[in-house]
């Protein structure tokens, strides 16, 4: 595309591990790395937050990262869309078990709150200075996140003799 | 059989802890002024959108005049037939006029993404299919090519020329479905009289073609479940003969017409800046004057071989919506007539052993052919480890699926970006001082299906 001479070049983010997958860019920053990582590709043209959700990785340990990168249980994945250049780019955010917190990007993109509240609702990942971090789709008393993996899927009880009855 | 004296006790006793545990229940709701902090405020109307200056909104900056202990908060929904659904939305008013809203969501949420991970990649589509019900072709399409390039296969033309008919035919019908509705909205009963006709014109070419007139299954990962019927083409010529003509019909009852033009121009204006911001997509992206269809900015299967506009509108209100759909229709009938003559031979669906089940005949006569099949629906096939995002344009927006495969024949975690969830957010910003009469209109322009929004 010859527009694509005159756009921004994609900011260099020194310390951030690089990967192409699929022909599509992924940075792998880290939890200190991450608002400005967003905030430079949000300068470099990448307007709009197109998605953004929650992983745990707790039964898929052994997935391929870039060597400087040291896993985690939970995984924050930011998809981020251009208008100009019609391309996307990958934030992998590495999130602990222990402490479960990174921050929000909603004052960059607005848009991020309900997925922010979804990812947070399903694995009670917590979005630092997020302004509404509220379940959005189990009720407000619903215990437990159930997209984690060891969140068991339950049961219905089945209306045969002899059957166990609800967990 | 009844349970022993002991039992019964704990189980009373158990109930009785559930009944008094202190629950935080609504902390989703919209609260009271007084309770609401100004960030809140200032986030709710787009003030940290760093817009240009004069875009740039205060919390106080609405047109009414209102005491701190005036104002109202009301409910509506989760069943108020003008909600498409179970949407609640909470609104203070001031009198008729909305200062602030939010919508309360989850009403539908049946755990479809852990349904995911328990089914076999076989089996997904059946369950992604029921999402969006309006365009339940778009997410077995985007599920199959999530899945696709996770495995590396690639598929037969015409197989992806099918998907692509089915796809615009299910965006015909689900625009239709919207124009349908929105009329009764907007109180013209007739048009949903209309509208519901020629939608199942389009479902009964489906139900021809899939066997369903919903949740069809018939994208599937590896081609599409059966080739198109003897005589499709006839069938799709004359969609695409009538359909137009019944679009110019609509024109003339809803376009001109003073009482619709009145209820829906200059009503829950959205600009690009806030729109875009707001990772709005879709018709509601493209009628606040964004050129971006993924269909032509992103091509996926062939539409970089056919030929169409993209509609885009100027003002970003509920009429520029509402005129980008109905175009969308006649640039979709475009589209169909010419996959009617670009429509190669070929097979359905990819050879591969692996991924694709034989056809039935060969079972009879072949070990081989039986031990596939045996196995494919048993234990399905295996995916190779990875992450993929794919995205498509559905007929509310960019539709994505985000798909981790841990190389079980199980998904290891299945995302769909739906974007009736992500447009529900500009909600707000819309029916921000307008009447609450007028907010009827502003949520049928947004076209939120639950079943998406809530999965």
């Amino acid at each position: 595309m010859s527009e694509a001479s005159a756009l921004p070049a994609l900011p260099e983010l020194p310390g951030i591990a690089t990967a192409s997958v699929r022909g599509q860019l992924v940075y792998h920053p880290s939890a200190e790395q991450y608002l400005a990582a967003v905030e430079a590709l949000r300068e470099a043209s990448f307007n709009m937050c197109s998605d953004l959700c929650g992983v745990d990785y707790l039964r898929h340990p052994g997935r391929e990262l870039p060597a400087a990168v040291k896993p985690e249980r939970f995984e924050v994945v930011v998809q981020l869309l251009s208008f100009d250049r019609a391309e996307r780019v990958t934030l992998r955010l590495q999130v602990k078990e222990s402490e479960p917190a990174c921050p929000s990007i909603s004052r960059l993109y607005p848009g991020a709150e309900a997925m922010e509240r979804e990812a947070f609702d399903m694995f009670g990942i917590v979005f630092l200075q997020h302004p509404d971090l509220t379940r959005i789709l189990m009720p407000e008393d619903w215990e437990g996140h159930p997209l984690r993996k060891d969140y068991s899927p339950g049961r219905v009880p089945v209306q045969f003799k002899e059957a166990p009855g609800p967990r | 059989m009844s349970p022993t004296p002991g039992r019964r006790a704990a189980e009373v006793a158990r109930r009785d802890e559930e009944l008094a545990h202190e629950t935080s229940e609504g902390a989703q709701e919209l609260s009271e002024r007084a309770e609401t902090n100004e960030e809140e405020l200032l986030i709710e109307e787009g003030a940290i959108l760093r817009l240009p200056e004069g875009l740039v909104l205060d919390p106080g900056d609405v047109d009414v005049e209102f005491g701190e202990d005036e104002t109202m908060i009301i409910n509506m929904g989760p069943q108020h037939p003008s909600t498409h659904g179970v949407l609640r939305i909470m609104m203070e008013l001031e009198g008729e006029t909305v200062l602030r809203s939010k919508p309360v969501i989850g009403y539908l949420h049946t755990g479809m993404e852990k349904t995911a991970e328990e089914l076999f990649y076989i089996q997904g589509a059946t369950n992604v299919t029921r999402m969006d019900y309006l365009s339940p072709l778009h997410n077995e399409l985007v599920y199959s090519l999530a899945v696709e390039e996770l495995l590396g296969i690639e598929l037969p033309p015409r197989a992806s020329w099918i998907r692509m008919l089915m796809c615009e035919l299910n965006r015909i019908s689900s625009h239709i479905m919207w124009t349908a509705t929105n009329g009764m909205d907007l109180a013209s009963t007739s048009m949903m009289i209309y509208g519901f006709r020629e939608r199942e014109m389009v479902l009964s070419f489906f139900e021809k073609v899939t066997g369903l007139r919903m949740n069809h299954n018939y994208i599937r990962p590896g081609g599409v479940a059966a080739d198109l019927p003897d005589g499709w083409e006839d069938d799709v010529q004359a969609l695409v003969d009538t359909i137009p003509g019944r679009i110019d019909e609509y024109d003339e009852l809803l376009t001109g017409q003073p009482i619709f033009r009145e209820r829906t121009e200059g009503v829950g204006v959205l600009g690009p800046e806030l729109a875009t911001a707001m990772s709005a997509t879709g018709p509601i992206l493209r009628a606040s004057g964004v050129p971006w269809d993924l269909r032509r900015s992103m091509p996926y299967l062939y539409y970089d071989q056919v030929d169409f506009d993209v509609i885009v509108g100027t003002v970003g209100d509920t009429f520029d919506r509402y005129a980008v759909r109905l175009n969308e229709i006649r640039e979709s009938c475009k589209i169909v007539a010419q996959i009617l003559e670009k429509m190669p031979e070929g097979d359905y669906r990819c050879q591969d052993k692996k991924v694709t089940p034989p056809p039935r005949a060969r079972i009879d006569e072949s070990m081989e052919a039986l031990i596939h099949h045996f196995k494919l629906f048993t234990r399905g096939f295996e995916v190779p480890p990875g992450e993929v995002y794919t995205a498509v344009e559905s007929p509310r927006g960019e539709l994505g699926c985000y798909m981790v495969s841990n190389g079980t024949s199980k998904p290891h975690r299945m995302h769909i970006r739906g974007p009736s969830f992500v447009n529900l957010q500009s909600l707000p910003a819309m029916l921000r001082g307008g009447l609450i009469a007028d907010a009827i209109a502003v949520i049928s322009s947004v076209d939120p299906v639950m079943g998406e929004v809530d999965r």
